[in-house]
This record gives structure tokens, C-alpha cells and sequence, in this order.
């Protein structure tokens, strides 16, 4: 076969041709994934909604309430608050809270019993240091070091033991340690004032995405 | 025979890593550790073999001056497709290479072997140039990840070789990224002829 | 305040090239040279702002009014490579003294990862479009910083006597490593 010349009629329409193809069949693989990438989305934070909670049997995604901030008067998401129930029964409530960390956003899901204290947590995405501040994945929970789970941050606000509190810091990350026990104290207050006033400024959220922040690193 | 001779020469004599030292950003950016170099390695492997093969069967339908935008419409639909599937199907590996999955567009392999060797080949040797290409890049980022994994963590493929706290982890972060690399580099050299 | 806090974290703290790994082709390519160094990081400081704004305002106004986000990897390629196109031309009419500076480095610059990857983390991190170009205008000269800096310690590196295994990108990977550990000093910071 010959190859075509570069006329400007060949250029537009081979152009043309290839780019409605190419994006044709994106269209239709999007189409395709669609369901499997919101299903992926779902299940990440279903795992960590089971890791954080009590036993549960009714579905705290569609149930969850979204609180609003305000930031450079846009509004934004600052708390997400999901319920589990079991026979109709509040047994905990779990918060996604955010804190600046070292090196960026750290997102956490922290997980409460009904009285306050600690059920569970898990960090959903952070851009710590790796093999330091990325530790708080795993530091704070039961049989680590820093082992906040029991502790309810309403009696105490949780503090590391610098600042004169009672939770190991990570070794050598003790910024992160702040930020993340900042953010599961802040998640309490979230905690505690949705069971207040159910009504104040939450709305409720029919599907929650869960934050596909991307860490860098 | 030739099919062959293209492969090991993609995978050996000019190695995009280690040889024409193509496609830095994702080398040192996705190698902290072992399979995570190994998946960014796979991943544009998969998109250099079907972007060449594809661009080597177009070859006589697209006019000489409109090659390069051509070009990247079709890799770009490759790399997208990846993302879309990625996404759906392994979550989390996606997470972690993040940015760099879009950013094989730009991969200078990519376009590079497009340019140099698919618009002039048929499409079975595009095909083993891809593999060779994807391939020898795939060593080299799994290479370069497990040194890493190894130096920083003590670790290989998430199995512990020795106690994490013995490991030095500056090679986890930024600095040994550029050090371990460099030293790679001088090694293979020093092969080399003089 | 808030742009302050994005100026210093882009430049220092998350510095493009030693710390996100973006933009090493260039980096490593032509920094030999402190001139050339500069002229680089003026044509990559010029191209990342207007490639910036150009692609926020394609994916705000086009992309996520048509639900179209899956075509975002190809839209930015194309709409950078047409952009550094224009840029060229522009620049060749109405500033020929700008074109002279910049010119050489132009063409290199679509293949220059940062400019797609920063545009993607606009998009990713959801910044409103000032704090977008704020990022990319410090990105870029985050990227010019490293460059320049790079290039002076190869200017001097040129004068040393280096093993012979460990000549051109080997060394220059190694200095560019501990330049990297220099700039992690800054971490923490923001």
C-alpha cells in the first residue's frame, strides 16, 4: 500500500478519523468500567468502615451525613459521619476527619462506640514520610506502641506524650502523631455534636465517593 | 529469527534505562519499592506494545505531518484504557503509582520507539520491539525498586531479609532514588567497553 | 496567606524535580550549563502557567460540563502540544528578543512531564483557578531553582577528576541525589 500524502485534506481527515476512533472506544471501555470503578471505590471504604466498627447490619454509606465547612467562603466537605446500626441500634459511628500532616492531607476514618471511645481507625490516605510518618497506619492501633483504641477522647483529648498527653508519638514523626491525633479529636467533636443536634448543619448524602487523593511520593 | 534479535535488543543492547536513558521520572518516581517498580514496569510495557503495534499497522494511512499528533491520540487511548481499567480492577495498585499512570503519555520510550521504530516496521517486529523495550524497562524498575526496598527497609517483595531498623531509609525517599540509579548506572558502565 | 503557604511548599518542600520526580529528562538533559539552565527554566516557567490556566478552563467549561473527565489524559496532551505550537509562533512575531531566549527549549517542552502532571494535580487537588496558576507558576520555578542550582555544581563537577565508570549521568544522578537530601531539609516546613 502507498502511503498517503500529506495533503491537507488527508491530514484533516486521518486526523479526524483517528481521534473519533480512539475516543469512540474510550467511550464505550468507560461505559464498561463504569460499574467496577465505583464498585472498587465502594469496597475500599466498606473495608474500612468493617475495620473500624462494630459489627454493623444496615449500610452506613447511604445512611451517612455529610458536615460542611467553609473554606475561602466555598463550601466543603469537613466531616463525614456514618451510623452502624445493628437491629435498628446505634452500636458506634464512623468519622472521616482531616488534619495537615507533614507532608500534606491525612484522611482518617476513625471509628466510635456509642459512649465515646475508641472502636478503630484507618488512615484512608496520607502523603507522610514513607517508613516514618507512614507508620500511623498501623502505630496507633491495639498491641502497637501507640495503641490509642479504648481511650475516649471525651474524657481527655488525646495528646502524645510530649506535649504532656498520654499517647506514644511515632518515633521521629512526632508531627504526624500530632496531626493525626488532631484529627481523630476533631473527629469526636464531629461525633459528639451529631448525636446533639442531628440536624444542625449536616444534609444527607445519597453515595459518598471516598477521597481519591493521590499521594505523590 | 530477526523477531528475536529486535527483542534482546531492546532488552539488552539498548536498554531504555540503563542504556538510552529514556523515561527518568517514572524510574525514579515509582521504584520505593520492589512491586511497585514492577507494576509501573508491566504497565508500560502493556501500552508501548499495543501503541506500536497499532501506530505500525496505521503507518501508511497517516500523512508524514500530522504523524506525531496521531501518534499521541493513539497512545493516549492506550494509556487511558489503562487507567480506566486499572482503576476498576486493582484500586489500590493505582493509588500508589497515581500521577504516574497518566503521565506514560509523555514517557519519551513510548514515543520514542513509536517514532524510531514502528513507523518504519511491520507489525510483528513493532510487537517484539515493544516487548523488548517494555521488558528491559520492566528489569530496570524492578531492579532498581528491590535495591531500594532492600537498602531502605530490609525488605524484598514484602518479605523481611533482615530487621526493618537496621535499613537505611533515605534509600526509601527522594535522595536514594537518584543515588541508587547513579550507582547502577556507573556499574553497567564499568562492563561496558572502556 | 494561603498562597504564601503554596509558593514556599511548591518551590522548597514538594520541589517538582527532587522531591515529586517530575521533569528529570531536562533536568538531567540540559543542565550542563548554567545559560542553558536558565533559559530552560524561563520557557518551562512561561509554558506551565499558560498550559495551566488553559487546561483548568477546558476541564471546568468542557470535560465536567459533558461528563467527558475519562478523555482528560488526551485532551491536556493534545491541548499542551497545540499550546507550546502557539507559544512558538507568538513569541516569533511579537517578541523576537523572547523567541531568541526561549526558542531552542520550546519544542523539548511537550515531552516535559511536569507540564501534563501539573496540570493533572490541578485538577486532582481541586484548586479554584488562582490557587492553580499560584501552584504552577511556583512549581515552575521550583523547577527553574533545581535546574540552576544543578547546573551550577555540574559547571564545577566539569573541572574534577571523576572515575571513569562514574562519568556523565552517573555522577550527575549521584549530585542530583544529595541535592535532593539538601532540599529535604526543607520538609516540614509548611
Amino acid at each position: 500500500m502507498k502511503k498517503l500524502e500529506s495533503s491537507l485534506k488527508n491530514m484533516v481527515f486521518v486526523l479526524t478519523g483517528t481521534t473519533v476512533i480512539c475516543v469512540a472506544l474510550l467511550a464505550y471501555v468507560n461505559l464498561l468500567t463504569a460499574e467496577p470503578i465505583a464498585k472498587a471505590n465502594a469496597n475500599i471504604l466498606n473495608t474500612a468502615l468493617k475495620e473500624v466498627l462494630p459489627a454493623y447490619d444496615n449500610n452506613p454509606v447511604t445512611e451517612a451525613d455529610t458536615v460542611f465547612g467553609e473554606k475561602d467562603g466555598k463550601k466543603t466537605v469537613k466531616y463525614i459521619i456514618y451510623p452502624a446500626k445493628n437491629n435498628n441500634k446505634l452500636v458506634g459511628t464512623a468519622v472521616k476527619s482531616e488534619s495537615l500532616g507533614f507532608g500534606g492531607e491525612l484522611t482518617v476514618l476513625v471509628g466510635f462506640q456509642a459512649d465515646g471511645k475508641v472502636y478503630g481507625y484507618s488512615v484512608l490516605s496520607h502523603s507522610e514520610t514513607p517508613g516514618l510518618g507512614s507508620k500511623s497506619v498501623s502505630w496507633f492501633k491495639k498491641g502497637s506502641k501507640g495503641d490509642i483504641i479504648g481511650m475516649n477522647p471525651g474524657e481527655k483529648p488525646l495528646i502524645v506524650k510530649k506535649d504532656g498527653g498520654q499517647v506514644d508519638a511515632i518515633t521521629a514523626a512526632t508531627i504526624t502523631s500530632r496531626a493525626f491525633l488532631r484529627a481523630v479529636n476533631s473527629a469526636y467533636e464531629a461525633f459528639k455534636n451529631n448525636g446533639e443536634k442531628p440536624n444542625g448543619m449536616t444534609g444527607a448524602t445519597k453515595h459518598v465517593e471516598p477521597s481519591d487523593s493521590i499521594s505523590t511520593k | 529469527m530477526n523477531n528475536i534479535k529486535v527483542f534482546l535488543n531492546g532488552l539488552i543492547k539498548e536498554n531504555p534505562t540503563f542504556v538510552l536513558m529514556l523515561g527518568m521520572c517514572p524510574t525514579l518516581g515509582t521504584t520505593s519499592s520492589a512491586i511497585n517498580g514492577m507494576s509501573m514496569g508491566l504497565a508500560t510495557m502493556f501500552v508501548l506494545i499495543c501503541s506500536n503495534t497499532v501506530i505500525s499497522l496505521l503507518k501508511n494511512l497517516i500523512p508524514d505531518m500530522v504523524r506525531i499528533p496521531s501518534f499521541i491520540v493513539v497512545i493516549a487511548s492506550f494509556v487511558t484504557l489503562l487507567q480506566m481499567v486499572m482503576q476498576a480492577y486493582v484500586p489500590g495498585l493505582y493509588t500508589t503509582l497515581g500521577i504516574f499512570i497518566p503521565l506514560i503519555v509523555v514517557n519519551c520510550i513510548v514515543l520514542g520507539r513509536a517514532e524510531a521504530f514502528a513507523a518504519k516496521n511491520t507489525p510483528v517486529a513493532s510487537f517484539f520491539d515493544g516487548l523488548g523495550m517494555g521488558l528491559g524497562f520492566t528489569i530496570a524498575l524492578t531492579l532498581l525498586g528491590a535495591l531500594r526496598e532492600i537498602l531502605g527497609t530490609g525488605k524484598i517483595f514484602g518479605m523481611t531479609l533482615f530487621p526493618e531498623n537496621y535499613g537505611m531509609l533515605m534509600f526509601v525517599l527522594a535522595p536514594g532514588a537518584f543515588i541508587v540509579l547513579g550507582f547502577l548506572i556507573a556499574f553497567i558502565n564499568s562492563f561496558k567497553k572502556v | 496567606m494561603e498562597y504564601i503557604l503554596i509558593f514556599i511548599s511548591a518551590i522548597f518542600v514538594n520541589n517538582i524535580v527532587l522531591s515529586q520526580f517530575l521533569g528529570i529528562c531536562p533536568f538531567l538533559g540540559v543542565s550542563k550549563k548554567i545559560d542553558t539552565a536558565m533559559g530552560m527554566g524561563a520557557a518551562v516557567t512561561f509554558v506551565l502557567t499558560i498550559a495551566t490556566i488553559v487546561t483548568f478552563l477546558i476541564q471546568k467549561l468542557v470535560l465536567d460540563a459533558f461528563g467527558l473527565q475519562y478523555l482528560q489524559t488526551i485532551t491536556f496532551i493534545l491541548v499542551i502540544a497545540a499550546l507550546v505550537q502557539m507559544v512558538e509562533i507568538i513569541l516569533k512575531k511579537v517578541s523576537p528578543a523572547l523567541y531568541q531566549a526561549l526558542g531552542v527549549y520550546l519544542p523539548l517542552i511537550t515531552t516535559n512531564c511536569c507540564i501534563l502532571g501539573v496540570a493533572i494535580l490541578v485538577i486532582q487537588k481541586d484548586f479554584n483557578l488562582l490557587t492553580g496558576v499560584v501552584y504552577a507558576f511556583s512549581t515552575a520555578l521550583g523547577f527553574a531553582l533545581a535546574l540552576v542550582v544543578f547546573s551550577g555544581i555540574r559547571e564545577q563537577m566539569s573541572l574534577v577528576n571523576v572515575p571513569k565508570g562514574m562519568r556523565g549521568t552517573p555522577i550527575a544522578l549521584i549530585t542530583a541525589g544529595l541535592l535532593a537530601m539538601a532540599f529535604m531539609g526543607f520538609s516540614g516546613l509548611v
